[in-house]
Order: C-alpha cells, then structure tokens, then sequence
C-alpha cells in the first residue's frame, strides 16, 4: 500500500501543523549529518543552499561543469506566486485551485495547498538574494498573466525569469560553498544509488573528466535532476538534461509515478531539417500580447501578411472565447495540432500555425500616440511606436526567433509549433518528498507530485524552489531525526564495492559493444518512436507497437552501439550511451502508463477517449488515481495505485470556453 | 586593506597607471603651453624667460621630481602589467581578435616604447644641456641672464631626421592618449554614460590637440616659420 | 525556407588532454545546410568521425538557446563566431560561404585550462563568485518582496548586469585574458540593488583578490570584452566596479 503520509487535518493547516510538530536535529547533529543533492538546478541549488545554511553537511552534484548552466536557467516567462500585489482577486486558494484545475485533476490537493502557500515566500527569498525581477516605475514589483489564469501574478525578469532565479540559488550556494558547508562536485554522473539495510546511504558517482567512479556516502539523497523530456531526442531540454539519476533510483526500488504525464508546449520554433538537435521555446508569456492563427483555406499560398482578416482563423478565440490564446498548454497545443493535421498548418512543413503580433503592436502604438500626447500621427508612426513597445516586453524572443529562422518576426507573423516542454510525471514521492526507498528523496521536476497531469505556466520554477527552499529542509530533517544515532558508514562498506563493481561492469560492457551505429542514432530512433506513439495523441494500438519497437531498438542498442574513446577518460559519447540506455527503458514504461490510462487527461490524450468537440474526456470514476510503477526486472512492472482524494475541490470537465 | 594590498592588485596596479598617466596629461598641458612662446615672433624671449622660470624656481623643480617619479612609475608599471598579462595566456590563439577594439588600445606597449625613446632622445637635447652639461646664455636685459634654449630649438630642429623622429612621436603620443585619457578615467571609476561621453570627446579632443601642437614646433624651426 | 548547401574545411584544434600539447587538424564536411546551427554542424562531423572509426571532437554544449553559457568555442577569430550578440549555439550555418575555411580553436587562457579538444575547465569563474558574488541571506530571513522599492533605472540596470551567462567569452577576447566584464557584472548587479549594500565594500576586494589569485589579467579597457558579449554586457560595469573597489579600498580599515 502506497502511504502518501498526508497529514491529518484542514487543508489549510496541515503544512502549517506538520512544521509545528516535525522533529527537529540540534545544530551539533546536523554537522554530523551528511546530505547528497544531485542536480543543482532550481530545487538542487535551492535545497543545497538551504540544507548548507542549516548546518547539515552537504554535497552536491551535477554533470555541468557549473551549478549555475542548470537548465533550469532556460525558463524564461515567470513564477508564479499568490501575492496579489495587483489586487485582482489573487490568493492562496486560487493559486491551489488554479494549479489542480490547471493539472485535470491528477495531483494531491495537500502538496499542492502547500505550494500555493509558500509561493510568497520564494518571492520575498529571491528579491532579498538581489534576483532582479521586473519593476514598475514606483520601483514596485511586476507582474503578468499566463495560461490557465485570470488574474495577474507572474513575476518575471523580461524573458530570463528562469536565469536569474537559477543565478540566486546559485549564489546561495556558491556561498555555502566558501562557508565549507556544501562541497560542490561539479561534471560528475551519479550512475547508482547506494542501499544498505533498505534505506539509501549514498551514491556512485562518475567523475566525467577522468572516467574514475567514486563512492559517496549519505544520510540522505537528493534526486533533483529534472525532468526526462529528452526522452523524445527534439525537445526543448539541454542536451545533456538525462533520466539517468532518477532511473537509477527507480531500478534501486523507487517507484515511478505517471511517467505519461508529459508537457508539449504550443509555442516552440519549428522543426526546419532532419539535422534538428533541440528544439526552441519561445515563451508563453507571448500569448499575453500575440494571436494564434492559421488560413481558413486548405491549401492557402498566399503569404501570412497578404492573407486578409476574412481568410484567417484564430482558432483559440474561436473555440474558447473566455481564454482566447491563453487557454493552459495542453490545450493550445492539441489544438494547433488539430488543425495542422486537418490541412490548414503553414510554412514549407505545413506543421506550423502563426503566432501574429501586428494587432498587438498597433494596440501599443496607440497607447503610445496617447501616452505621448502626439497628434496628426500616420499609420507608420505608431506601428513605429508600437514596435518599440514590443520590443521592450519580448525583445530577447524576437532576436532569438530572427537568429534562428532568418526571418524578422517585427514584420511577419512568427510560426511556431507545439514541442515536448515538461515531464509531470517523475519519481513518486509522499508529502515528504520521499520516495519509496527510505532515505531518498526527490525534488522539482524530477518527482511527479504538483501539476497532476498538466503543468500551468511559470509553476515549474515556484514548485523547483518551494521544494528546495522550503520543504526538504522540514521534511528530510524531520527523517534525519532518526539517523543521529548512526554514525557516517564509511566507504569501504561491502554495498559500496558491490555498487561500485556493477556500475563499473554496464559501463565495461557498454564499452566493449564496439557496434556499428552511433549513440546519438539510436536516440534520434527512440525519439520518434514515443513522439509518433506516444505524443500529443495516443491510442491503444500505437502504444503497443510502441513498446515492441522500444523493445526491439534495446535489444539492437546493446548489441549494437559504437562508443568511441577509452572509459577513464574525458568521454562525452559514453556519458551519453549512458544515459541512452536509460531513457530506451523509460520510454517503454511511458508506454506501458499511457496504455493502462484509459482516458484523456492533461498532457495525456488517448483518441479513443474524447468528447465530440475533440477536448480531453476524463475517467474520474476508473482513474482518479497515481499510477505509481514498481520495476520488477527487465520489461517488467508492477502498477501501484494511490487514490486521489478531493476534500475541497469538486473535480469537473475543465472549461476554458 | 592596507594601501600595498589595494594598489598591487590587478585593478590597484591599473590605479597607479590611470592616477599617473592623468598626472602626466596634465603636464603635457603645461608643456604645450609654455613651448608655444616660441610663436610669441620675439626671437625667443618669452620662451626663454619662461624655460627660466621652470628651471630656477622651487615650486617647479619640485614639481619636476614629482614628473619624473610619474613618467618612471608609469613606465615601469606599464612594462610590468604588459609582461604580466601576456603571461596569462600562454598557447595564443592562430586568428587573432581584431574587430572587438582598436588597434592602438591593443599597442599601448609599443606605442609607450617610442615615446620613451624619444623622451631619451628629447632629454638629451634639452634637459641635460639645460641641467647638466650647460647651454649657451643669453642676456636679456638689466643681467637677466637665462640659459638660451630657443638657440638650443633652432639648432637641433634643422636636421630633417630629427624632426621626423619627432613627428613621429608626436603621432605615437596621439595614439597613446586617444586611448589613455578615457581609459584612464574608466579606470578611475567614471561610469555614468553622460560624463563617460563627455570625456570621451575630450580624450579625443586632446590627442589630437596636445600632438599637433607639439609637432608643429620641430616643423616651425625647420622650415623657419619662426627665427 | 529554401535550404542551401555547402561544403567546408574545419581547422579544429585537437588536444587529448590538459597534459600533452595539440594541434589543428583539418576535415571536410559536406552537404551543410544553411539552416542547421554550428553545433548541428560539428554533431555532423562527430557522427561521421565515429562511424569512420575516429574520435569525435569535444566541445561543451548543453542549452542550445543561448542562455545556459556552456558552450565556448573562438570561431574564425572571435570567440561565438561571427555574429553580434550571439552565442555559439546560437551561431547558424548561413553565417558561412561554400567552400569557407573555418578555424576552431578553444577559450585560451591559463586560468581557462584545456579539458579536450575545445572544452575548457572554466571553474574558476565559480571560485570568483564563491569569493564574495552574493547577498548573504538565509532562507527565511528574507521582508516582503514589495517592502523595498528600487528605482526602475537601477532594478533595470541591475538587471542588464545579471544577464551575464558566465561563458567566458570576455576572458578569450580579451589580450591579457582578464576576467573584469565577469566580474563587474557580478559587483554591478549587487552594487546597484539596496539589499547589495551591506556587503558592498568586502564584495568587490574579496573578489579582486580572487580574480587575481586565479590568474587572470588585468583590464586595459581595450573593449573587446564587451564586443564578443553574447548578452552584450556593458564595459561601463567595469568603470562601476572600479568605481567600487577605489572607495572601498580607501574607506575599509
């Protein structure tokens, strides 16, 4: 039975009476307790620094040769936080309410609530460590709208939201780095995860530079690597961004959850060729200012600024008038698609719809002429002005979207297509941030626990930082409690060398292939087997090939797959067949939770299980659950159902229209 | 932080050559405008009496020990930080970066170099005459007898070679405080953009300005616009 | 978009690791669209010299949006390669001719040692930050968010500052390899925000003094820093920390 060890009591007070009653380590203890984080973006750096300032014994890890390249760092639209500086009728509840409906009801109200609630504290954190957010002319914070909302309350810092917040943890932890709190291990790999006597003591870890494995030890462990998006080969990831930690915690009994709950975003920059590498969000925050559209005409050849008002289709205002272009992004994605595939998408691949920011110009041109008190002003004049607004909002976006495409997005419309953004599902963890291996935890991304099956805008940078900032301290301390009684285990422990010897043999073994085809060739391969499969739609038939084919390409990596170089050394192909290998097993479990969820949801949308105007039909009766994956051995789990329980919240159809 | 500490840091080292290198702009000025009594069309007086007032009064001998404490310092400075900073990269690159600055930001060394050797060149013509060896007098009237420096001018300034050499210099000198006046404010600290620009079209101003005038010198005797 | 292709020649530098010495090798590369990214480009080459049984060249790379600042690389004599503003990942293919030749080289620096072929070791930078590059402030000390109002020139100026990606590119343009726009942008960013001023005087000596032990040179305001600066990283951040360091120098005990 999964115990999700959710406080007893009203919702609103159980975060509240769980750091009242929590058990507590005495600063002369926490010295000699000693904390493993791997990952150091949002909610590694964040729980680093945090669990460092408390006095614990910290050492972090990451693969980057910087704490501070985190991809955390590519968020770019906001956080979200129930402020309400606007006075628009913002706070806790409807932050909580807005993430579950946001989410289709797959998420634990009690984390939730509790997100919701510390989302203003992370605010006030980052303003005090100097992360310079937008401000107003009184020199008071600013805020914007995202998807999924109808009140104002993203901070953000122009389109570098997720860089600055990165840059203050980082900080932070760079602080405690000088302080001798947190050893910081930098272009490391954890490749296992340490048990003894069932509870996780540390971990093996690859120094990237030499190829050497290295045996750390730990009262607790820390996955904060992110999310495992990169499974797909395009996505908008960092190359580097890997399921490997998590995975290695799921093999050594750490359960994971939902694993088909993933995130395409509707506004990336589109595939130009097959020589594609990643693919390039261009933020939400756009839909703020920007209309989507496509031709009204199958076969239209006219270009976009040559196509009159008559001959276009917002198909977002049209289908959710409430909305408009800022439903949530499951919704404007499937419906981008919708019409890509019924024949109306634009540019060379047809698999693009227009994202127009003429009205949007005109409209701040005008306010301008206002603002500036002009008069007899010509057209060309406050489209002169209106550009120079625009400019100042999303400038960053623009340039990036020119240098990429070769086109000016000033003067035309921008195509843009929905991209694997975010994965909701992750490891499964309790209230506590613990998965099922005591003693191991996971953080941000790399958990399932928020955003159900849909994640709403500029909630993946609070969930990073409350997790890191201000729950784990509480909850793994409260754990920790019970662990002062046992001493640090030292490294020459027999589970150490056995870990050890396992990890160093895969490695061998991978090594020792010396097949014909390319890490890298495989990826692309899995990627486009679960993006055709088990993408932005899915239906039972496609997802059992799926997993046949995943499978099959397994069986021909291991046999098959050429890794060039020696092992102890700097080595980036075997880093990642490394990881690879990984994500060829996680992408047959995402087909095996995707075939066992029969309903649509959020992210996950089976064709078979849809209303008659094509939005997502919910099985609450049948589903209402997390599917929480136990690994068994090769191609084999075993499904472990938590019941999600609505106290507060009635779930229904979501209604954007 | 002890005043060694501060001024033998990176940052403290640039200190010493910005505090120097303004000094020194301010001693051209001076320079510039007691050698232009030579177009004073006086044969030479008030251009002596002034080269006598800067050669036997205290306040201007002290000050010339603090010139030369500055032109050695920025010197000496400037040699070590050069050698220090090309010691910090010790593989270079095979297509070098030119677009990103201009080219006499990047020869402040070699720029420095020439105008050392003319400041040899140009004691030896005049200084250590005037200090040392001796120079012809000239009275001027009621016994004020002064050292004829004017005489000393027209003499060296015939060679043709000489007043090359010097236009040169003079060019170098142009060059050296296009970039030296505003850097060494830079270094100083002024970042507020309005004043930055303002000095910005000073410094260029005066290294254009300050050069021409010297240079004009050397070339007026040589081709007797002045006697 | 119609794709062009073109054929080029890669002078790329070669180094096995920090301890031998390298050199440039040269390789061909066919059929490059103008579309792909330079990165797309060299994954090319990699997928070929893998297959053909060689070694693939290693360079760092991770965000491939230009903000993560892994990626290094001097291309053609400017670090990020032709482009104003621009990283290397963001650096596209129709930047470059037919039949071009296209040198490769490393950051250089000492401070910047080799880790293979083009990657850098670049952990220096995080030393300079450990040394004094933050506000110190626990979690949970921290006012409300709106109890300091900051005038917008300074939140945006601030801001400007903090767009620093730590790439380094600063150190490889600049002749005496001096980390100064790195450095200032940091002491700018905290010197320009209030909760920056308790700090401010030990902030900019500690980390001078670090920036010096590291080994980096000094700043002769040659300009190229700010030239190459794929986030354009202003040289009047250098003028403020100097600024700093003048009057903390002089005022500390």
């Amino acid at each position: 039975m999964l115990d999700s060890k959710i406080p007893a009591g009203k919702l609103d007070d159980k975060w509240v009476d769980y750091k009242g009653h929590c058990k507590l380590v005495n600063p002369a203890n926490k010295r000699k307790m000693e904390v493993i984080i791997v990952g150091t973006g949002l909610a590694g750096a964040s729980a680093a620094a945090a669990m460092g300032e408390l006095g614990y014994k910290v050492k972090a890890f990451c693969f980057q040769d910087s704490p501070r390249r985190a991809h955390s760092i590519a968020a770019q639209g906001g956080i979200n936080a129930a402020k309400n500086y606007q006075n628009d009728g913002d706070s806790v509840f409807r932050l909580f309410y807005d993430t579950i409906k946001g989410g289709d009801y797959r998420a634990r109200e009690a984390n939730v609530h509790r997100l919701a609630e510390v989302s203003a504290n992370i605010i006030d954190q980052c303003v005090a460590q100097g992360v310079p957010f937008a401000r107003e002319y009184g020199g008071l914070l600013s805020n914007r709208s995202f998807g999924g909302t109808q009140v104002q309350r993203t901070f953000y810092a122009a389109g570098q939201t997720g860089q600055q917040l990165l840059i203050g943890a980082y900080q932070a932890l760079e602080r405690q780095v000088a302080l001798g709190n947190v050893t910081m291990h930098t272009r490391h790999e954890m490749l296992d995860i340490v048990k003894i006597d069932g509870k996780a003591k540390g971990i093996i870890a690859r120094n990237l530079i030499t190829g050497e494995l290295e045996k750390h030890f730990g009262h607790a462990v820390l996955i904060c690597s992110g999310g495992y998006g990169n499974v797909y080969y395009l996505s908008t990831n960092a190359m580097g961004s890997n399921v490997t930690a998590a995975w290695k915690a799921h093999k050594q009994g750490a359960y994971f959850a939902n694993p088909c709950f993933t995130q395409i975003h509707p506004t990336c920059i589109p595939v130009s060729g097959d020589h594609q590498s990643k693919l390039t969000l261009m933020s939400e925050s756009l839909r703020n200012d920007g209309r989507i559209w496509v031709p009204k005409n199958v076969g239209e050849t006219r270009k976009a600024n040559d196509i009159p008002e008559a001959d276009r289709d917002y198909f977002l205002e049209r289908r959710y008038p409430a909305f408009g272009n800022l439903v949530p992004r499951d919704v404007a994605s499937r419906a981008a698609k919708e019409r890509c595939d019924a024949g109306f998408g634009v540019g060379t691949s047809k698999q693009a719809v227009y994202l127009d920011y003429a009205a949007a110009i005109e409209r701040y041109g005008k306010i301008e002429v206002s603002k500036q008190g002009l008069s007899n002003v010509s057209h060309e004049q406050i489209i002169a002005l209106g550009k120079e607004v625009v400019k100042e909002k999303y400038g960053n976006l623009f340039e990036m979207y020119a240098k990429i495409t070769g086109e000016n997005p000033y003067e035309v419309p921008m195509r843009i297509y929905p991209a694997v953004h975010y994965t909701m599902g992750g490891l499964w963890v309790d209230y506590e941030l613990q998965t099922t291996v005591p003693g191991l935890y996971a953080l941000g991304e790399a958990n399932f626990s928020d955003h159900g099956a849909n994640r709403l805008g500029a909630s993946a940078l609070m969930q990073g930082l409350a997790d890191g900032y201000f729950v784990a301290p509480y909850t793994v301390g409260n754990n920790l409690a019970d662990e002062i009684y046992n001493a640090a285990i030292p490294t020459t422990h027999p589970a150490f060398e056995e870990a050890a010897k396992k990890v160093a043999e895969r490695i061998q073994l991978l090594k020792n292939i010396n097949g014909t085809q390319t890490v890298e060739s495989f990826h692309k391969r899995l990627g486009k087997i679960i993006w055709d499969k088990c993408g932005m739609a899915r239906n039972e038939e496609g997802l059992k090939q799926a997993i046949a084919e995943v499978q099959a390409l397994k069986k021909e990596f291991w046999s098959d797959v050429r890794i060039p170089g020696e092992i102890n050394e700097y080595n980036p192909e075997l880093d990642k067949a490394n990881r690879v290998a990984d994500f060829i097993e996680l992408g047959e479990l995402m087909c095996v939770d995707a075939l066992n969820r029969n309903e649509s949801c959020g992210g996950h949308f089976r064709e078979e299980y849809q209303t008659p105007e094509g939005e997502a039909l919910r099985d609450d009766e049948n589903f209402m659950y997390v599917a929480a994956w136990e690994n068994k051995g090769d191609h084999d789990w075993t499904l472990h159902k938590e019941e999600l329980k609505y106290d507060v919240i009635q779930p229904s159809q979501r209604n954007y229209k | 932080m002890t005043f060694k500490q501060m001024f033998t840091s990176s940052v403290g080292k640039k200190l010493v050559m910005a505090f120097t290198g303004i000094f020194l702009v301010l001693f051209l000025v001076v320079h510039a405008g007691l050698n232009a009594c030579i177009w004073a069309m006086d044969g030479g007086v008030m251009f002596n009496k002034a080269g006598h007032f800067m050669g036997s009064y205290v306040v201007p001998r002290v000050l010339e020990i603090g010139l030369f404490l500055g032109i050695f310092l920025h010197i000496i400075q400037g040699y070590m930080l050069t050698l220090e900073n090309r010691s910090k990269r010790s593989v270079g690159y095979a297509v070098s970066y030119k677009d990103g600055s201009k080219w006499y930001s990047r020869s402040m060394a070699i720029l420095g170099t020439i105008l050392l050797m003319f400041f040899i060149i140009h004691w030896k013509h005049f200084w250590i005459p005037s200090r040392i060896t001796g120079v012809e007098e000239i009275d001027l009237g009621n016994g004020f007898v002064v050292h004829n420096l004017y005489a000393v001018m027209q003499e060296t300034f015939q060679s043709l070679w000489v007043v090359i050499f010097y236009v040169i210099s003079c060019i170098s000198l142009g060059y050296h405080l296009a970039h030296g006046f505003q850097s060494a404010f830079k270094t100083i600290g002024v970042h507020n953009k309005k004043y930055h620009v303002l000095i910005s079209s000073i410094g260029y101003g005066f290294a254009i300005v300050i050069p021409l005038v010297f240079a004009l010198m050397p070339i007026s005797f040589y081709l007797h616009w002045v006697n | 978009m119609s794709q062009n292709k073109m054929n080029l020649k890669l002078k790329v530098w070669r180094q096995k690791n920090a301890q031998t010495t390298g050199a440039f090798v040269t390789y061909n590369v066919e059929g490059i669209s103008d579309e792909m990214s330079f990165l797309e480009m060299l994954d090319i080459l990699n997928e070929k010299l893998i297959t053909e049984g060689g070694e693939p060249v290693a360079f760092d790379h991770d965000c491939r949006e230009g903000i993560c600042g892994m990626c290094s690389l001097y291309i053609n004599g400017k670090p990020h390669g032709p482009w104003q503003a621009n990283t290397t990942c963001q650096l596209h293919m129709r930047a470059f001719k037919d039949g071009e030749t296209i040198v490769i080289e490393p950051w250089r620096a000492n401070s910047f040692p080799i880790v293979k072929d083009l990657t850098v070791d670049r952990s220096a930078f995080d030393r300079i930050i450990q040394a004094g590059g933050y506000i110190s402030v626990n979690t949970g000390n921290a006012v409300d968010g709106n109890s300091l109002p900051i005038e917008k020139q300074n939140a945006d100026d601030a801001f400007a500052a903090a767009m620093c990606i730590g790439c380094g590119a600063c150190v490889a343009a600049c002749k005496n390899s001096s980390a100064m726009l790195f450095l200032s942008a940091k002491v700018s960013h905290l010197a320009l925000l209030p909760q920056g001023a308790p700090e401010r005087k030990t902030r900019v000596l500690s980390m001078v003094a670090q920036m010096d032990k590291e080994g980096f040179g000094s700043c002769t305001n040659t300009g190229a820093c700010e030239a190459t600066c794929p986030k354009e990283i202003s040289i009047a951040n250098i003028a403020r920390l100097n600024s700093e360091y003048l009057s903390a120098g002089l005022t500390s005990e």
